[in-house]
């Protein structure tokens, strides 16, 4: 079943790809005053998306991993929260390549990339303090309760960088925000297959996680004996 | 009326169950001895009795309800491995602090009166960091005694408890057992805990190997629990 | 050996009834507790104070500020300061109950977990605001600023970020007092969190310090300090149990 679902989600998710591509490369024309690097937002802006749509879901495990204390939650929870992370990187990545083109450097203290560099750190935070607890349950419990503190911090943080950079002089990212529907409409259509890659990602992530609960279960019931 | 009342209780760590599917039923007034090996389960059990672990499964009822609940932590008193003392405060500052914490009135009052009874009312003053092993026991009994717990949780109370310091513990459990209150203590020395107990409880590899009254058996030849029904049976 | 002294039988117990006065009460009589044990040894504080004078000094060497850029520069200093001075404070805070299993004894104690946890953010708020007050005056000499002149506004100010730095701390505190590598993972994980407050607090701190009168956007920011305050304070009690409970 598990197979299936991640098989399947990674077929959909190569054959939308290729689509996209095609249309991203030789359909759509080369945007006015950027050229052909623009097309990098194609995967820039729902990598974005697709690791605040993991960090949510991570949260949300994490409230029902509190309440109802089964680690089958904390393993979506790792799981998601680990993809997101790997999303929120090529997001940040993207950004650098495309600023690096377009600016002539690779980083800029611009609002959102900056935010989204704190939101990679503190989550980056959640996998260390994973890693520093022996315990299974413990952990669990340590970590929900930090993905949820995690997870109300990041609109805050989005927020207050915002404020803080408007007083500050910023680099036009793209004037009004007025972009073509063909490209608007791509964003989205792209949209979906890292969605389906960061499925696949997270079942096989959930897997690893059950077969580690059963070994470590194992080790201390031969220890028990 | 029962003190205690488990119903298929498990605890887990990760995936492994240290605590199996656990019924157990203590009447008011007993005093349980809870037997078994190292990592059998005894400190996991009592760390889910006095509220400090959650079980993963199954209904705990302490004195009528959930553990963390504070009316039912307010009539518990609990003895573990650590003496549970801070040695910035002095002996008295201690016991007024959790006097207070445990909701009394008369916290300083009270305090005074355990220190005494314990026989520190000359170092009632002192920071608890000067205290000899055997006093910092006999505080830490005072601690789990002073607001007259209605159920007693000791995780193996006479390990290490000097001579003065178990005397005082012996005494203590009598004059509770006197008035009916109900105590669970686990421990290594058999005898010792059969001849004050009601009832004797043994846990194998976290499982209710034997629930039951003591038995005069029990009594002439301890280690019949653990052949009977230990892991060899 | 041990006289028969008059306990229950002879005495009623008095126990004061649940509510929120005995909510209160539990929540300062933990306050209490670890600010008398901490004034005793002073340990954390003298740590953590003669921590701040060092930056505030290799800060002066470092860049040599003249008074236009220490203007520039005083709030990000004496956030950085507190931010990371108060981290051996809060470290401690949970650390005090390690030795002889002191937070096992308050965890299955009648204090509800908030109020426990409540107590404890309390203690560190009042060691916090003694230190960063130190700080400020160490710093309003080494820089020759004015920071008295509007004293009750940085005051106000300085105490809103503190609660923050209080609250979040106290809560990671005890979630990270049972790990190997404590000391290291506290400041790791309260510092980003903490973002959007030492924002607003540097803002705002700055010119006050300088004994300024802060910009018109002001107001945001301390609505930004607030709001923080409020919503983490709200979730942190909501989480006390979980945190303190296994």
């Amino acid at each position: 079943m598990r197979v299936k679902l991640i098989v399947g989600c990674c077929i959909a998710a190569a054959v939308l790809l290729a689509r996209n591509l095609y249309v991203m490369l030789l359909e759509l024309p080369d945007e006015v005053a950027q050229g052909p690097i623009f097309r990098i937002i194609f995967f820039h802006v729902p990598a974005a998306w697709t690791a605040f749509a993991g960090f949510v879901a991570a949260a949300v495990a994490s409230a029902l991993y509190l309440v109802r204390r089964d680690l089958r939650y904390d393993a979506f929870a790792v799981a998601v929260t680990e993809v997101g992370l790997a999303f929120a990187a090529a997001n940040l990545v993207t950004g650098m390549i495309w600023a690096r083109i377009i600016w002539g450097i690779w980083w800029t203290w611009d609002a959102r990339l900056t935010s989204m560099l704190v939101c990679w750190l503190l989550y980056a935070g959640y996998l260390m303090l994973r890693h520093a607890v022996e315990e299974p349950g413990q952990r669990a419990r340590i970590a929900a309760v930090f993905s949820l503190l995690a997870c109300v911090d990041v609109p805050i943080v989005f927020f207050s960088i915002r404020w803080w950079r408007t007083q500050h002089p910023q680099p036009v990212v793209w004037g009004g925000g007025s972009m073509d529907p063909a490209y608007w409409s791509m964003l989205f259509l792209n949209w979906i297959p890292l969605l389906l890659l960061g499925l696949a990602m997270a079942a096989i992530r959930i897997g690893q996680e059950r077969r580690q609960r059963e070994l470590e279960a194992l080790r201390r019931l031969a220890y028990s004996l | 009326m029962n003190a205690i009342e488990l119903e298929d209780v498990w605890k887990f760590y990760g995936d492994f169950p240290a605590l199996r599917k656990l019924d157990l039923a203590v009447p008011e007034g007993a005093c349980l001895a809870l037997l078994g090996r190292n990592g059998a389960g005894k400190t996991t059990l009592l760390r889910v009795l006095a509220g400090l672990m959650r079980a993963g499964r199954g209904s705990v009822r302490v004195l009528g309800a959930d553990p963390r609940n504070p009316e039912v932590r307010a009539r518990l008193g609990v003895l573990g491995h650590g003496v549970a003392l801070y040695d910035d405060l002095s002996a008295f500052e201690n016991l007024a602090l959790f006097a207070r914490l445990y909701g009394l009135e008369d916290a300083s009052r009270r305090a005074r009166q355990w220190l005494e009874k314990v026989g520190l009312g000359a170092s009632a003053g002192s920071l608890v960091r000067e205290f000899s092993r055997g006093m910092r026991q006999r505080l830490a009994i005072a601690r789990a005694f002073l607001h007259d717990p209605e159920l007693l949780l000791l995780d193996e109370p006479f390990t290490a408890l000097d001579d003065r310091a178990a005397d005082t513990l012996q005494e203590l459990l009598r004059e509770a057992l006197a008035r009916r209150r109900t105590i669970v203590l686990s421990t290594h020395h058999l005898k010792e805990a059969l001849e004050r107990a009601t009832h004797a409880a043994l846990l194998v590899h976290g499982r209710l190997a034997f629930f039951g009254e003591r038995s005069r058996r029990m009594l002439e030849d301890p280690g019949w629990l653990y052949r009977e029904f230990g892991e060899a049976a | 050996m041990t006289a028969p002294v008059q306990t229950g039988t002879g005495t009623r117990l008095r126990r004061a009834a649940a509510g929120p006065a005995s909510f209160l009460r539990a929540t300062l009589a933990i306050a209490a507790k670890d600010l008398r044990s901490e004034f005793r040894t002073k340990e954390a504080l003298n740590a953590s104070l003669a921590f701040s004078v060092v930056i505030l000094l290799l800060f002066s060497f470092a860049f040599d500020p003249t008074v236009e850029q220490t203007r520039a520069l005083a709030g990000g200093l004496l956030w950085l300061v507190f931010a990371f001075a108060g981290a051996l404070i809060l470290n401690r805070s949970f650390a005090r109950e390690l030795p002889n299993d002191c937070l096992d004894a308050l965890v299955a104690s009648p204090v509800p977990a908030p109020a426990l946890y409540l107590g404890k953010t309390l203690g560190n708020w009042v060691l916090l605001m003694l230190v960063e007050l130190a700080s400020l005056a160490v710093f309003g000499i080494f820089y020759n600023a004015a920071w008295t002149r509007r004293l009750g506004a940085l005051v106000g100010v300085v105490a809103l970020g503190t609660w923050a730095l209080s609250v979040v701390g106290t809560l990671f505190s005890a979630l990270t007092v049972n790990l190997r590598l404590r000391e290291l993972m506290l400041p790791l994980l309260v510092y980003p969190v903490l973002i959007p407050v030492l924002l607003g607090a540097i803002q705002l701190s700055g010119p006050l310090a300088m004994g300024e009168p802060l910009a018109e956007e002001a107001g945001a920011w301390l609505r930004l300090l607030v709001g923080f305050d409020v919503i983490f304070t709200a979730l942190a009690l909501a989480l006390s149990e979980s945190a303190l409970v296994g």
